[in-house]
């Protein structure tokens, strides 16, 4: 938990959130990423022992809603914010992985 | 080479809600009008917030407890990040650490009625993507994307790695199959993909007598038939053997990772799916935008009062109430629901679950198959039929002259005519198949038709038994609708006097 963050994690997890970092980035970030996580590493002082863990900072359950069909967007509009379609579909760069 | 095939399977079920689950856009098939089913929360526009639909945790629950899981009383929402052009958000909310339903199990049964027990290990919610359709010139046209489907509720079910046979991997998902029928929780059209199957697969390969080794798991995707399961699986066992065979690589060797292969099914194999850059990491996380779900042992009680009957309890009371064979109950209850119920008016109308069985089983059966058609829109209803096996049971039609009515019946009904109870009456009267009992007539006709049959005669007396049968033949044909069997020993008791 307290090992120091590497360049080699900041790189990964650039990847994983396709993000494209330089060297200098990959640097700076490895620096201010490093400090957050020193921060929230205060926490493990506390004594945790015997302390359900959270599942959610609200103390709310059972937020439901009934099986009621309510109106949605025209296609027009559900297509209206994206860089390119062609009025049926939204479009995007060919896929290769048919995954 | 002696080995052991490992299989479990990860079953996807599109819940048959009438909206989505996070959302109130209209959960429904329509490939035809792509992205008129959508709203800013299943397009993962910004600000929007889900809410979790009421009837989906029901189903779920529904389902969890049919497969003998424990429902678990506090269940949580998470997030699965990876990027996908299906997948707007670009993540998925699933069920991670509290999935809905655990540790339960499926069990199927043999015609000889062998049990196999596979366990489930979790049954969790999460939301469909939408469909990518991919340009298949090969020019490098963009691929389009319907969110039509994109947050339809799924119950994701997976097994443990119980399996060991392709066969046994299509039987139970059969069973499952036939099992969310019955409770009414999905469409179950593994052609519009609200059931997929994917099949995790390796052998444990016995090298030298004493020790195991295990090839690495191949995840195979695709596979949207029973059909398919099974030749997928069978291909990917052979392909695994002679795979290890040739490099020896096996689970714990450098670099081996689970691997992901599609099915083709026409042409019969299994393909490497482009391998992803590292092994998948999906930083699952609680959402933050979803409250948990509890719900209390009374709540599940209630669930579970009001299911309705399991195909295998269903078998088992087809056994004890009717009377059937293990094998005559399976063929009537592995058609479905409706096919059950079918069977079970006949066989109160009539009084002979057997006689029932046979025609259901046999006659419906194939004029279904000939017609396409499924039993609800037979045209000869089960009150129908059940009147007419009755006349079977009271004696007044033999199986044969039923089978002459059945047929006219169907033929009416393709002229477009309404059956109606009271034409079984009319056909029966209409081709004098009313079984006749009157002995005093059957007895003229017998000694008349015995007058001019000597030759028959004097050789069923030498020992020719088939003789006697153009005598029969010649009573029939006097007195129309009388039941051979009957006139048959008439006859020999008045032979051999
Ligand atoms: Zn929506």
């Amino acid at each position: 938990m307290s090992e120091a963050l590497t360049p080699e994690t900041v790189r990964k997890v650039a990847r994983l959130a396709r993000i494209q970092l330089t060297e200098a980035d990959v640097d700076r970030f490895t620096r201010q990423l490093g400090q957050v996580l020193g921060y929230v590493e205060m926490l493990s002082e506390l004594n945790t022992d015997g302390v359900e863990p959270l599942a959610h900072p609200l103390e709310i359950e059972n937020v439901l809603r009934e099986d009621e069909p309510t109106p949605s967007l025209s296609r027009e509009a559900a297509l209206s914010n994206s860089p390119k379609s062609d009025g049926k579909y939204f479009l995007v760069p060919q896929i290769l992985d048919a995954g | 080479m002696n080995f052991t095939t490992i299989i479990g399977l990860e079953v996807h079920v599109q819940l048959n809600t009438r909206t989505k689950i996070f959302c109130g856009c209209v959960n429904k098939f329509n490939p035809d009008q792509p992205n008129t089913q959508t709203c800013p929360v299943c397009l993962g526009l910004p600000g929007s917030l889900p809410v979790i639909n009421r009837e989906a945790i029901h189903l779920g629950q529904m389902t969890g407890l049919a497969l003998n899981c424990t429902i678990t009383p506090f269940t949580k929402w998470d997030r699965k990040q990876y990027f996908y052009p299906d997948l707007p958000k670009g993540y998925q909310t699933s069920q991670f650490d509290l999935p809905l339903c655990q540790n339960g199990y499926i069990e199927t049964f043999s015609h000889e009625g062998e049990a196999r027990r596979v366990r489930i290990l979790r049954a969790h919610l999460e939301e469909d993507a939408g469909k990518n359709m991919h340009d298949e010139s090969g020019r490098g046209r963009d691929s389009q994307v319907d969110l039509n489907r994109a947050g339809t509720p799924l119950l994701e079910i997976v097994s443990q790695p119980d399996i060991r046979s392709a066969q046994e991997a299509k039987a139970i998902l059969e069973e499952l199959h036939l099992l969310l029928t019955y409770l009414g929780v999905s469409d179950c059209n593994m052609q519009e993909g609200s059931l997929r199957c994917d099949a995790n697969v390796n052998l444990h390969i016995d090298t030298d007598g004493c020790s195991k080794v295990a090839t690495p798991i191949v995840e195979v995707k695709n596979l949207n038939s029973f059909r398919s399961i099974e030749a997928a699986i069978e291909y990917e066992v052979k392909r695994q053997l002679e795979e290890f065979q040739k490099t020896g690589r096996k689970i714990g060797d450098p670099g081996v990772e689970k691997e992901t292969r599609g099915w083709d099914m026409e042409r019969g194999y299994t393909f490497a799916q482009r391998g992803k850059e590292e092994a998948a990491d999906y930083r699952y996380f609680p959402c933050p935008d979803l409250v948990p779900v509890t719900t209390s042992p009374e709540r599940i009680e209630e669930i579970r009062r009001s299911l309705p009957e399991f195909p295998a309890q269903r078998r088992a009371r087809y056994r004890q109430e009717f009377g059937l064979s293990l094998y005559d109950a399976s063929v009537i209850v592995n058609q479905g629901a409706g096919l059950a119920r079918y069977f079970e008016t006949v066989a109160n109308l009539c009084g002979d679950a057997k006689q029932a069985a046979n025609w259901v089983t046999q006659d419906v059966q194939r004029d279904l198959n000939d017609r396409k058609l499924t039993i609800g829109e037979f045209p000869i209803s089960a009150e129908l039929l059940g009147q007419l096996l009755k006349r079977i049971v009271v004696g007044d039609l033999t199986v044969k002259g039923a089978r002459e009515v059945y047929a006219q019946l169907l033929a009416d009904s393709d002229e477009g005519q309404t059956l109606l109870v009271d034409w079984i009456d009319a056909i029966i009267e209409e081709k004098s198949l009313k079984v006749v009992n009157d002995t005093g007539l059957l007895d003229a006709a017998i000694t008349s038709a015995l007058e001019d049959s000597q030759k028959a005669i004097d050789d069923y007396k030498a020992g020719k038994q088939q003789a006697l049968g153009a005598v029969v033949g010649k009573v029939m044909k006097l007195v129309k609708g009388a039941d051979a069997k009957v006139v048959r020993e008439m006859l020999i008791r008045k032979i051999d006097g």
